[in-house]
């Protein structure tokens, strides 16, 4: 089989094999790439150099190690991205997405100061530090808002709060968690949008496809299972989905947008994203595992 | 293939080619299970979804 590169293998890094993983799988064999999948779950890495010292991952067969030359992170669990992104990159490992990449799209907080930085439109933002100094922040931005975890994905712990008496349940539960990071909160300004939003997938300096999700909830990216149809890439999202890609560092991402009331904001940048909506939507007009790959071939 | 929910017992079909790690759908109970071995195929409960998972 064909190697990505000179000297080693491909790894995909994932502990739960969906859809996306399978399609990725698929698409790489149909290309005769050489590749190992990793179970994070698995993973030891030695840090000094030499023999057995490098990335591998038990199995029922024995350990499966590299060398690599490029990896692929397609892991559902944020730290475990985060840290084996960066023990492949300790051994000079080209990594998609790259660590770094990662950490900022795991982080709301860190994600909205690079998208600030870019200049793009993103909802009013304010952070406070503690749950007690949130019920400010959140008047300061006028209700309702939306308070959300900083790490976290899929809606899950955002909260509309609509008034200051919600805003101090919504704080006294925050401060009961027992997570140092729970108590930083992340407010937005509630915008006022249709019952979808749109997912873009971009690849490098391509836009792949986009989608629009359909939801009852005010949480569209919630609905995992939810209604998906394809969305027109007009060079205003396109644009905006590759500045916001570029933003934070660039690689294969799910931009989130919203349509507000004065046009499109990004709302969040995925650094392992989800696209079977977006695939079944397209049917066989795209094939988005197919342009994760042409991307990881040409990044590396 | 068809293999037995841990869970219910009841037969859960998995589509070639099935992968270590691949997460399946019990369509009796609803469990979420994972493949955790395809030599030969053997089904656990899925791990619960943590804090830090998502996109």
């Amino acid at each position: 089989m064909r190697r990505p590169g000179p000297g080693g293998g491909l790894a995909v890094l994932a502990s739960r094999v969906r859809y996306e993983e399978k399609r990725i799988f698929a698409a790489l064999e149909r290309r005769e790439i050489r590749y190992t999948h990793l179970d994070t779950r698995r993973v030891t890495a030695g840090l000094e150099d030499g023999p057995g010292n490098g990335i591998e991952a038990g199995s029922e067969a024995g350990p499966e190690g590299g060398p690599f030359t490029a990896a692929l992170t397609r892991e559902i669990s944020h730290s475990r991205a985060y840290y084996a992104a960066l023990l492949l990159e300790g051994r000079g490992v080209a990594t998609v997405n790259r660590a770094e990449v990662i950490a900022v799209c795991g982080d709301k907080l860190r994600t909205s100061l690079e998208l600030r930085r870019a200049g793009l439109p993103t909802p009013r933002t304010r952070v406070a530090l503690t749950p007690e100094a949130a019920l400010e922040a959140a008047e300061a931005l006028g209700f309702p808002v939306v308070v959300k975890p900083l790490t976290g994905s899929w809606g899950r712990l955002a909260a509309l709060v609509r008034d200051r008496a919600e805003a101090q349940i919504v704080m006294e539960h925050r401060a009961a968690l027992p997570s140092p990071q729970q108590h930083i909160i992340y407010l937005q300004e509630y915008i006022d949008k249709p019952d979808r939003d749109i997912r873009v997938v971009v690849a490098g300096d391509r836009v792949v496809a986009a989608s629009y999700r359909y939801s009852e909830g005010w949480r569209t990216n919630a609905a995992r299972d939810g209604r998906s149809e394809p969305c027109p890439v007009t060079p205003e999202l396109g644009g905006l989905a590759l500045a916001a890609a570029k933003a934070v560092g660039g690689g294969v991402l799910g931009v989130d947008l919203i349509e507000g009331p004065g046009g499109p904001y990004v709302l969040e940048v995925n650094h392992t994203v989800e696209f079977a909506g977006l695939q079944a939507a397209h049917g066989d007009g795209v094939d988005v595992a197919d342009a994760i790959v042409s991307h990881v071939l040409e990044a590396v | 293939m068809t293999q037995t929910c841990p869970e219910c017992e009841g037969p859960v079909e998995l589509a070639e080619p099935i992968r270590l790690s691949e997460i399946a759908q019990c369509p009796d109970c609803s469990s979420e299970l994972e493949v955790t071995g395809v030599q030969p195929v053997t089904l656990a409960l899925a791990p619960e979804i943590e804090e830090d998972w998502g996109e």
